[in-house]
């Protein structure tokens, strides 16, 4: 194993502080449309963390479904179910100026 | 003369993480979410296509897909810009006090009245 | 001499990223931390570009053409929710 160069380690040490921290926010994100995007930004480090790691198929894999695809999901699934269920209202917590203009639900 | 191509690369690389520290720093100064919009957005494509452009003299070899990549930078940056910005006036994001002029609400409400 | 340029240009990357890290640990609305998830996804693209340049390994740049063309993506989607579309 070869002996990491000090620049790449400091990089290695910023991503690790900027995972952990976004990965704390997922669990502890109060409105679900932030814990979706703090899940994605733990996903991009995940996949620069993989280069470093010198696995670029890994790296380009988890760049598709972790950070793409599964954030895209679910938007489209929190937008679905946005409005049908009672005890979601945590959801919309964001724009509550907008949610009392319309009818609530 | 290599050694000079080299030295243009690492500067153009040190400018475009300069421009990327002040794109973040005005993410944090800024005001309200449409000033950090223009903050977040312009510098920090600038600052990422002057990288790419150093990187391209450092290793020319990579020139064509390093301009393919800045070409899809400089596409899709300012339209998903445009698209948030439009997205945060309808979600009725607050302004910043000192925000003097709204043409997009005042067109609005010309074409409710 | 480039090798302190090149080490200059990581360690203001790094900064930046950490200066976008807290706004998006901060930011009060969800707008503020989509901008910022923007801002990351393109300082992380610059730091795959210069970890490509680090290690001498052209692939590395496939990834960053992917997140060149997943970022726009992504805002678009949250943007369409965000205007309560999709």
């Amino acid at each position: 194993m070869s002996p990491m160069s000090p620049l790449v380690f400091g990089i290695t040490l910023v991503l690790c502080i900027t995972m952990i921290g976004a990965a704390l926010m997922a669990i502890r994100a109060k409105r679900l449309p932030v814990a979706i995007l703090a899940a994605g930004l733990v996903s991009l480090v995940a996949s620069i963390l993989f280069l470093v790691l010198a696995a670029p198929d890994v790296a380009m894999t988890e760049a598709a479904i972790g950070s793409g695809l599964t954030t895209f999901l679910f938007f489209f699934v929190l937008a679905r179910i946005r409005g049908a269920g009672h005890g979601g209202a945590n959801i919309d917590a964001d724009n509550e100026a907008d949610n009392k203009a319309d009818s609530h639900d | 003369m290599e050694s000079l191509l080299a030295f243009i690369g690492g500067v153009l690389l040190v400018a475009g993480a300069a421009f990327l520290l002040l794109g973040g720093l005005g993410l944090v100064r800024m005001p309200d979410v449409f000033n950090r919009i223009q903050a977040g957005t312009k510098a920090t494509t600038l600052g990422t296509l002057l990288s790419l452009a150093g990187i391209a003299c450092l290793q020319p070899a990579w020139a064509l897909k390093l301009a393919l990549i800045g070409l899809f930078i400089l596409f899709t940056n300012p339209l998903s810009s445009h698209v948030l910005a439009r997205a945060a006036h309808r979600g009725g994001a607050e302004k910043s006090p000192l925000t003097g002029v709204d043409r997009l609400a005042d067109d609005r409400r010309g074409d409710q009245a | 001499m480039v090798e302190f340029l090149i080490y200059l240009a990581a360690a203001l990357t790094g900064l930046a990223l950490l200066l976008a890290l807290y706004r998006f640990v901060k930011g009060p609305s969800t707008a503020d931390r989509v901008i910022a998830f923007d801002v990351l996804t393109i300082i992380g693209i610059t730091a795959i570009a210069l970890l490509a340049l680090l290690e001498g390994r052209g692939i590395y740049l496939d990834v960053a053409l992917v997140y060149a063309l997943l970022s726009f993506l992504g805002v678009i989607v949250v943007a369409r929710y965000l205007e309560r579309g999709l």
